[in-house]
Formats: C-alpha cells, sequence, structure tokens
C-alpha cells in the first residue's frame, strides 16, 4: 500500500502529579491517499491524543513519545517543530469539535480565511480575499460576500464549523483531520457538515481521519473504522466488514449502546455499565475486561495481543464474536 | 407547519401540568425582540414522559425555564397541580418550585466547584429543613446510592474529580432530595458520550418508575428520546409543530419537519445509508420569523396559503395532532 501516513508502535504517555498517565500504547495505522478512516472511542479512549501526536503537535517536556510517525516520506518524528509546521495547511489540515472556541473572535472571516493563503501559498491579500470568498461558497455558505465581513460572534454553530472547514481545506491538503467535528451540532446541522465533507472528499481527494465517539457517524463516511480503548486500538476493519462482522465484544457494546432511531418505542437501552480504566494504572489484563460480558479468567490475567483474520480484520481479544469458546 | 392551537390539550383529572398561550420575549433594543416562545399551549399528564424537540433556538429551553419562571413569561397561564405559578407571590413560588426540578444540558458547570458532593445534595435539603443532619445524612446516601453511586467514595470529592456521566448522576440526586413531582431535563445527555447517555437515560427511566415523577425531556435528537418518551411534542421557531405519541410519531411522522429530524439521525449501519433530502439552511431569525407558517422557508411542500395563514394544530389520527396546511398522510 502507498501510504500517505504511517503510524507505527505510537506510544503517548504523559508525566501527571498522579504518576505516568499512558494515553496511546502501541498503535499501528496505515492510511493511503484518499482514504478515510473513523477513529471511534469514549471520552478518554486516546482518540483526540492519536491523532494530535499523528500531527506531531505533542512535543511538551512532560509528554513521552515513542515511535514512527511518517507522513507523505517525511517522518515528522524526527523532526522540530518548525518543520512539523511546514507541513499543515498543505500536507494536512484540522477542524476541531468546537468551531466556538477555534476561531478568533476579534478577526472577521475573511482575514482569518486569507491568512493560510497568504502565509502558505504566498498569495497577495486582494486574491486571498477573493480566494476565500470562493471557498465560503464551497462550504456552500450562503451569502459569503457579507459573511466574508463578519465576526464569529455573528454566526451559527453550523456557519462557524463550515469556516473552520474552509481554513481546513484553503490549501488543498493530502490529509484532514476531523475531531468531533460535528459533536457540538445539532443533528440537523450534523447531517449537513457530515454531507459536505463526503462531497469535498470526493472534489479534492484528500484523505480523512474522523475522530468521533459515535458509531452512527462513521458508518457512512468512513472506509475503514478503528475502534480505540484505553490508548489501544482494539479492533481495525473495513467500515463495512466491522459493522457486519464484529469481532470485539467492546465494539458491539458500543454500537448497543447508542439510542437509533428504530429502537423499539419504550424499549430500554442497553447502556455499557462502568466506565474507563484508570489511565495512570494499566494494571493486568484485558482493560475491557470488567466491563465485558464475556469476560473470562483469562482475561483478567492476559494482555490479549492484536490478532488477524485472513482478510485483514484486526482485533484484541482472546474470545471475539462468533467463535466459539 | 409551525403553528398554534389548543387541539391537542387534554381534558383529564390526571392533568398535573398545563401551560397555555404561553409567550416569552426578550427585547433587545428598542425595535428588537426576540420571539423565542410564541403561544405555546400543552399539558403533561401525571407519570408522563413528554419530550420536547427541536434544533438550536426554537425555543424549548426557554419554555422549560418559563415554566419554572426562569424568568416569567411575557404572558399566558402555568398551571401546576392547580396552581398558576405566574400568579403567585415570590415566597409561594419559591415553596413551589421545590416540586418540580431541572437537570442542565452541562453537568460539570451545574455543579459548584467548591462544594463537595455530600454539601451539593445536603444543600437542598438544608435550606428548606428537611431533618436534622441525622436524618438528611441518611436520605443524602440513600439518594447517591440510587443514582448508582458509592455514596462512601463520593460524599468528600468535589464534582471536578468527576467524569460528566458521574456528575449527571450527582445533580439527578440533588433534583430528587426534595421529593419532586416533576422533573424538567434540558439535554441532559448531549454533553455526553453516546456509551454513557444510556447509562444516564436509563436511571431518569428508573427514578421515573420509582418516585412516579412526570418529565419533560428536553433534546435535539429524536433518537435519544425514543426509548424514555410517552408522548413527542416538536417544535419550531417558538411553535409547536406535531404532538404525538412515539409509536405514531416515528413510524408516520405527518409534519415535514419531523420528517426532516428523524432523516437526520444518523444510522449505524453502513449498509442502510440513505441520503434523502436533507433539511437545508438553519432556522430563520426568531426576531423576524416568516408570516404564515413558520417553517414555510425550509419546507419542500410550502404552499401559497402557508405564506398567508398559520396553521393550527388539529387531529389527523388519533392522538396524533400536527400544524400544517398539507400533512404528510
Amino acid at each position: 500500500m502507498n501510504s500517505l501516513l504511517s503510524i507505527k508502535d505510537l506510544n503517548v504517555s504523559f508525566d501527571t502529579p498522579r504518576g505516568m498517565l499512558e494515553a496511546v500504547r502501541n498503535v499501528d495505522i496505515e492510511i493511503a491517499a484518499g482514504m478515510s478512516v473513523g477513529i471511534v472511542g469514549e471520552s478518554g479512549s486516546g482518540k483526540t491524543v492519536l491523532s494530535r501526536a499523528a500531527m506531531g503537535l505533542l512535543q511538551g517536556s512532560n509528554v513521552h513519545r515513542t515511535g514512527t510517525v511518517v507522513f507523505d516520506g517525511h517522518e515528522l518524528t524526527a523532526m522540530t517543530r518548525p518543520d512539523v509546521r511546514s507541513h499543515f495547511g498543505t500536507g494536512m489540515a484540522m477542524i476541531f469539535q468546537d468551531p466556538m472556541t477555534a476561531l478568533n473572535p476579534v478577526r472577521r472571516i475573511g482575514a482569518q480565511i486569507s491568512e493560510s493563503l497568504i502565509f502558505r501559498l504566498g498569495m497577495s491579500k486582494k486574491d486571498a480575499l477573493k480566494r476565500s470568498f470562493e471557498l465560503l461558497q464551497l462550504v456552500r455558505i450562503p451569502d459569503a460576500k457579507s459573511v466574508l465581513r463578519k465576526f464569529p460572534y455573528q454566526l451559527s454553530g453550523g456557519m462557524r464549523q463550515r469556516v473552520m472547514i474552509a481554513i481546513a481545506i484553503s490549501c488543498n491538503p493530502k490529509l484532514l483531520f476531523a475531531d468531533e467535528p460535528t459533536t457540538a451540532l445539532d443533528v440537523t446541522v450534523q447531517a449537513q457538515i457530515l454531507q459536505l465533507l463526503r462531497e469535498l472528499r470526493e472534489d479534492l481527494g484528500m484523505a480523512m481521519i474522523l475522530v468521533t465517539h459515535d458509531l452512527g457517524v462513521v458508518a457512512g463516511n468512513t472506509d475503514y473504522v478503528a475502534v480505540m480503548y484505553a490508548g489501544q486500538v482494539v479492533e481495525f476493519a473495513p467500515t463495512t466488514k466491522l459493522f457486519a462482522d464484529m469481532r470485539m465484544p467492546y465494539t458491539e457494546a458500543l454500537l448497543e449502546s447508542i439510542p437509533k432511531i428504530d429502537h423499539p418505542v419504550g424499549k430500554r437501552l442497553l447502556a455499557i455499565a462502568g466506565r474507563l480504566p484508570d489511565p495512570t494504572d494499566r494494571g493486568s489484563g484485558c482493560s475491557f475486561a470488567p466491563r465485558c460480558k464475556y469476560f473470562q479468567n483469562k482475561c483478567l490475567e492476559e494482555s490479549p495481543t492484536l490478532k488477524t483474520d485472513p482478510d485483514g480484520h484486526l482485533y484484541r481479544c482472546f474470545f471475539p464474536i462468533g467463535e466459539a469458546l | 407547519m409551525a403553528g398554534s392551537g389548543i387541539a391537542h390539550m387534554r381534558n383529564s383529572t390526571d392533568v398535573v401540568l398545563t401551560v397555555r398561550d404561553l409567550v416569552v420575549e426578550f427585547r433587545l433594543s428598542k425595535d428588537r425582540v426576540v420571539k423565542a416562545v410564541s403561544g405555546l399551549s400543552f399539558d403533561v399528564i401525571k407519570g408522563e414522559v413528554l419530550a420536547i424537540v427541536g434544533e438550536s433556538g426554537c425555543g424549548k429551553t426557554t419554555l422549560g425555564r418559563a415554566i419554572l419562571q426562569l424568568p416569567p413569561p411575557n404572558s399566558g397561564e402555568v398551571i401546576f397541580e392547580g396552581t398558576d405559578l405566574t400568579q403567585l407571590p415570590k415566597d409561594n413560588l419559591r415553596s413551589a418550585r421545590t416540586a418540580i426540578q431541572m437537570i442542565f444540558q452541562d453537568p460539570i458547570s451545574s455543579l459548584d466547584p467548591r462544594m463537595t458532593v455530600k454539601q451539593l445534595i445536603d444543600e437542598p435539603l438544608e435550606i428548606w429543613q428537611r431533618g436534622d443532619e441525622q436524618e438528611r445524612s441518611v436520605r443524602i446516601n440513600e439518594l447517591l446510592n440510587n443514582v448508582g453511586l458509592d455514596s462512601e467514595l463520593v460524599l468528600d470529592r468535589h464534582a471536578y474529580e468527576f467524569s460528566g456521566g458521574q456528575c449527571q448522576r450527582i445533580s439527578i440526586a440533588r433534583a430528587l432530595a426534595l421529593d419532586p413531582r416533576m422533573l424538567i431535563c434540558d439535554e441532559p445527555v448531549s454533553a455526553l458520550d453516546v456509551s454513557i447517555q444510556a447509562q444516564i437515560i436509563n436511571l431518569l427511566q428508573d427514578m421515573h418508575d420509582r418516585y412516579g415523577l412526570s418529565i419533560i425531556f428536553i433534546s435535539h435528537d429524536l433518537a435519544v428520546v425514543k426509548a424514555i418518551s410517552n408522548r413527542v411534542m416538536v417544535m419550531y421557531l417558538g411553535k409547536i409543530c406535531e404532538v404525538a405519541p412515539p409509536e405514531i410519531l416515528y413510524a408516520k411522522p405527518a409534519h415535514h419537519y419531523t420528517r426532516a429530524l428523524l432523516n437526520s439521525v444518523p444510522i449505524p449501519d453502513p449498509t442502510r445509508q440513505t441520503r434523502t433530502e436533507l433539511l437545508q439552511g438553519e432556522p430563520p431569525s426568531p426576531m423576524n420569523p416568516p408570516t404564515g407558517c413558520r417553517f414555510r422557508t425550509r419546507c419542500a411542500a410550502a404552499s401559497v396559503l402557508c405564506t398567508q395563514q398559520e396553521p393550527q394544530l388539529r387531529e389527523v389520527s388519533p392522538g396524533q395532532f400536527v400544524a400544517c396546511h398539507h400533512p404528510i398522510i
């Protein structure tokens, strides 16, 4: 596979007053050009840390990182911060969960979109503003001309997320990181933003990493899904394969817990009991075992390694779904 | 579509809350008025879970708060157990309010960060002098255990030490402290992970069953309320679009807006990705709502009639009321 982003044996941990917090553990992911990969997990599963580490954004003195991240032939993990920065915008770009705080509140929308065009592509201010107008139209903002002159507070959450997307795609990135891009939005606006991302990806041919806690969001928007739990990838498969034939009990529990529109009226939802284990105390055994309805003694004693089905479906479980005990 | 009317009001002796012609407006300046809730009527029967669903800005939060007179509505009646809360003097209103408790969207910021869990739950008990310290302490333990927290472990900790789901459990324990008869839950699970949403919805269901509560559950997501509600009311720009029991509303929505909301919910199955017509754009400004039907500017079925005349709620099938000139039949 001709990979655009290749993450190999990535570990990220943070020094905290309570001890070493292992946020990401032994993650391997390959992403080809134009591919869309969903990273799914609960709050605290390490999905945001993984995507930030993949962008080379975590470099503080309390961050410990091992493993390699190679983007488009460049090893980001061996670079200094300014060198990593040179890939932002044209190489990779990011949109965030909270479009309210990701934009500068005291600068006009036009200036914020123009910024990267001037800085990265060396456009003149006039050309950049003209291109900003086109970008706003591309992300389907009505009355783009007047929006250029507006400040973020004058726009709704959905409109701000469209502006964020316009900024992210302004320099034609090869890879877009979308970190919970629709979590703060209404369902109606979520549907619009997901549709926009799908169309833009088709038109521009960019790859996307879609980080979300909602399996419903990845279902129609990704080619592959990585499910994360307690810092590890616990299942990885093509999206259709994952939903048709899931192996990992955690993925099944996550899917069952979603309030679904075709859920029978009045029927009780299936919640996952308990919560994520303490990230400063990984202990022994499978991290999901205490919440797993299929757990056996072995799960408490040994940590499962990633197993591979012949078709490449990866999972981290001793007793996967679909195999007799 | 979004319109007025009282056809859906029930004439039952079991009605605990009746809201009639409620109007809430916020004056921004001399000639700019936000029309948040515009002449809205509904009722809640004892033990019922009424879901109020709509997009951001439709007035659902304002409506929930106006029931508690936070702030008092501009006009209209809010009759709870026979008493019109809008007419009560301040002191009587305070004691009447103990029977209606609220749960907010952001569980972490709605709890005082300087108070321990024990203090948080003791506060309402102490203010209303429910028992001596010993009795209150027993009550606090009981409440915490009922919402699924281990009281011994959590009593002396602060809200910031807990996850969002646990904070929401603490909020629920606090809301239940004064034995309310009604809970108003304003987007209680929107800030939570999907895996935790189910836990909290199930907990609210349990508390509903255990204490015989009536619940108003406000949400923007029709999927979230399906498991818990007995009646669903869809709102748009301060008006009611449709009121129906969930069995009917999800299977046969009569309002175009209800159908659009249903189509927006993501389906966690890659083989069933229907690319139906999505609702385009965003709601118009509540400062200057469209004439006639307020939904007409985004509605595919809108006609000239919709611009001229506001639709009234009417019954299209037993228990299903819709305010639309051209309902989906």
